[in-house]
């Protein structure tokens, strides 16, 4: 039956096909030049020994031996780990908690939500300064409030005890703001009625109500947020320039940190290709987990 | 004590505008009342004020006997069918169902955990309600998956599942279509009649309230204007706007003057009505009290057939009225035609019914 239906003629289907091909040009060549092709060379070079100024060679997984020994890296890893631990949690249910507590504001929700926006949008590098000064062991504010409840403040951001937790903080700080907008967005999304249904069937509290309509159809932000929270907070690195400069004794470096000074300062291009390929692996995998697993628990049908 | 639903001066304005004045009403257990009015009347607000969603600026919400006005909408034992049913997405149309239950019979630990004899007799329960409804076999689904009937089944159910003292549905056929809202209207009354609650109804639309309920509540502009049976508003109106808010099509309205004998007079000619009061006043007659053959001359403007019947568009004077004639009927356009007035509705000046009499049906 399906034979003697007519065929689109060939040699107009040939003109779509190389329209196609044609109208996608544009989009295909800026990914291949600007980001297919730089991460493929960022890959290979994993597998070198370049540095700069000098032929790479081949020396297989090497890089990845010497990294696994590499008590820098290791220390690296384990910061970006902890900081990843404290700041993406942090900024989740800050942002939440914010979300919630501005859209049930009765007066001042523009207010309070371009305070809380203020550092996503003010520039990292100019805010750290800012906050040296805020943190500063004698002269900062901080340490000054402290000593008049008595308390000696910690040296925050020269001391290795505090200085990634003194980041974490401002981790945090920078981007719970910017949750905080995902979830209104995400919240205004959520019928009125749905809320108002579950008054009516007996959700008195707003915990209840919270339980049975909010945080389900929160979901998908939810997931978005989290996501974007990870791979934000995996990616740590101005803070750290500006602030630390992965000091002191190594107590704040992190990945992109490390990868930075080894093919910067120490000009490992191909070591520090290695890590960048590790910090790749990492992020993928976050995506991975959002696309593959979660996504399907939090979108109902 | 009045049990079931009382409404007294209810009054709610937001911002500077009104939308309630003064709105009276009583419900007695298994009575169905709909409320009915044009967009806007103030009808939804009502009833979410009896839910408690909204608070009155003024008057009174008992139910049961309690005063509610100031309780929360889960402590009323109200139930409620949203017109987007609201249904929660996340959840199966069991556990959809099986909401206002776990709301109001576990405590905040036992909804964290699931198992138990409270439990088992909710499931229990949810099997109960769903099996008339025909949802059975839907349990497992979530509402994503349902048909817009299937999903306004289900919000029935979840009203109805805890037994509550007051029903309120606002216009849950309007998201339906026309075969099926005539299939639904019959399986709401159903309902109703089980559950022997008091049941508020809003609906915009007129068949439904004329068919469903045992009373209808007209309402126009924030303000109660009529309540009684089908037969009442539609035979007996109280004032000008409920004759021409009830009934299919507009009941026809004719400038009209009685006479100092007591005889309403319509374009100088006599009708068969009497009425005591004197004076310009309206004359409201109905499509089927309009007929073909008598003293007053139209002129015809389009006939529309229907099957059944057929409506006739004329002109009488400067109205246009509209009769509603046997199907066979031929009529072309501005073709003269002679009408006659059957029964009528006769409204003085301020827009109130005034008593007439036809001597002739005495």
């Amino acid at each position: 039956m399906a034979g003697a239906l007519p065929r689109i003629t060939p040699p107009m289907r040939r003109g779509e096909h190389l329209a196609g091909w044609l109208l996608t040009l544009p989009a295909a060549i800026a990914f291949i030049a600007l980001l297919l092709v730089p991460t493929l060379a960022a890959i290979t070079l994993a597998f070198t020994d370049y540095e700069l100024g000098l032929s790479p060679t081949w020396i297989g997984l090497e890089n990845f031996w010497e990294l696994w020994g590499d008590r820098g890296f290791r220390q690296s890893f384990r910061n970006t780990v902890l900081y990843v631990a404290i700041v993406a949690p942090a900024s989740v249910l800050g942002g939440l908690g914010l979300a919630l507590l501005i859209e049930s504001a009765a007066r001042g929700r523009m207010l309070f939500r371009a305070v809380f926006f203020l550092p996503v949008v003010s520039l990292t590098v100019a805010m750290a300064s800012a906050w040296q000064y805020l943190l500063h062991p004698t002269i900062g504010p901080v340490n000054a409030a402290l000593r008049a409840l008595g308390i000696a403040g910690p040296a925050w951001l020269s001391s290795s005890d505090t200085v990634l937790l003194s980041l974490a903080f401002i981790g945090v700080w920078e981007s719970v703001g910017f949750n905080m907008v995902l979830f209104m967005a995400g919240l205004t999304a959520i019928p009125r009625e749905l809320r108002e249904a579950a008054a009516v069937d007996g959700a008195r509290t707003a915990w209840d109500r919270f339980r049975l309509v909010t945080w389900p159809l929160l979901g998908p932000t939810t997931l978005f947020v989290v996501t974007i929270s990870l791979i934000r907070s995996v990616r740590v690195f101005d803070t750290v320039a500006v602030l630390t400069r992965g000091g002191p004794n190594k107590a704040s470096e992190t990945l992109l940190y490390t990868m930075y000074t080894e093919g910067f300062t120490f000009l490992r291009l191909g070591y520090s290709a290695a890590i960048t390929l590790i910090f790749l692996v990492i992020v993928l995998g976050l995506m991975l987990l959002q696309t593959r697993v979660l996504d399907r628990r939090v979108h109902y049908g | 004590m009045t049990q079931g639903l009382s409404l007294t001066g209810i009054g709610k304005a937001f911002g500077g505008t009104r939308v309630l004045s003064g709105v009276s009403l009583e419900v007695p257990p298994g009575e169905f009342v709909a409320l009915v009015g044009p967009s806007g009347c103030g009808k939804t607000t009502l009833m979410r004020i009896v839910a408690g969603i909204e608070a009155p600026d003024a008057g009174a919400v008992r139910i049961g006997g309690r005063d509610v006005t100031q309780a929360h909408p889960g402590a009323r034992d109200v139930a409620m069918v949203f017109q987007s049913y609201a249904l929660y997405p996340h959840l199966t149309v069991a556990q959809n169902i099986a909401v206002p239950l776990l709301m109001r019979r576990l405590g905040f630990w036992g909804r964290l955990f699931p198992g138990g004899e409270a439990r088992r007799q909710i499931a229990a329960d949810v099997a109960r309600i769903a099996e008339p409804l025909g949802l059975s076999g839907l349990l497992d689904r979530r509402p994503g998956q349902l048909s817009g009937g299937q999903r306004q089944r289900v919000a029935l159910a979840r009203a109805v599942v805890r037994d509550p003292a007051v029903f309120l549905l606002d216009e849950p056929l309007s998201n339906l279509d026309a075969a099926l809202r005539v299939a639904t209207r019959r399986e709401i009354v159903d309902i109703h009649r089980r559950t022997g609650a008091a049941t508020l109804y809003v609906t915009h639309d007129q068949t439904e309230a004329l068919t469903m309920a045992d009373r209808v509540a007209v309402m126009r502009a924030g303000e109660l204007l009529q309540i009684g049976t089908p037969t009442e508003v539609y035979e007996k109106p109280a004032d000008i706007r409920v004759a021409s808010f009830i009934g299919s099509p507009r009941i026809n309205l004719l400038p009209a003057h009685v006479a100092e004998d007591g005889v309403v007079r319509v374009m100088g000619i006599d009708t068969e009505l009497r009425s005591a009061a004197r004076g310009p006043a309206t004359l409201g007659v109905r499509p089927e009290n309009l007929r073909l053959g008598g003293p007053w001359s139209g002129a015809a403007r389009h006939l529309e057939y229907l099957g059944d019947t057929a409506l006739l568009h004329a002109r009488l004077g400067e109205t246009d009225v509209v009769l509603r004639v046997e199907p066979g009927q031929r009529a072309t356009p501005d073709e003269p035609l002679a009408l006659g007035i059957g029964r009528a509705l006769l409204f003085g000046a301020d827009g109130r019914r005034i008593a007439a009499h036809h001597p002739a049906h005495a």
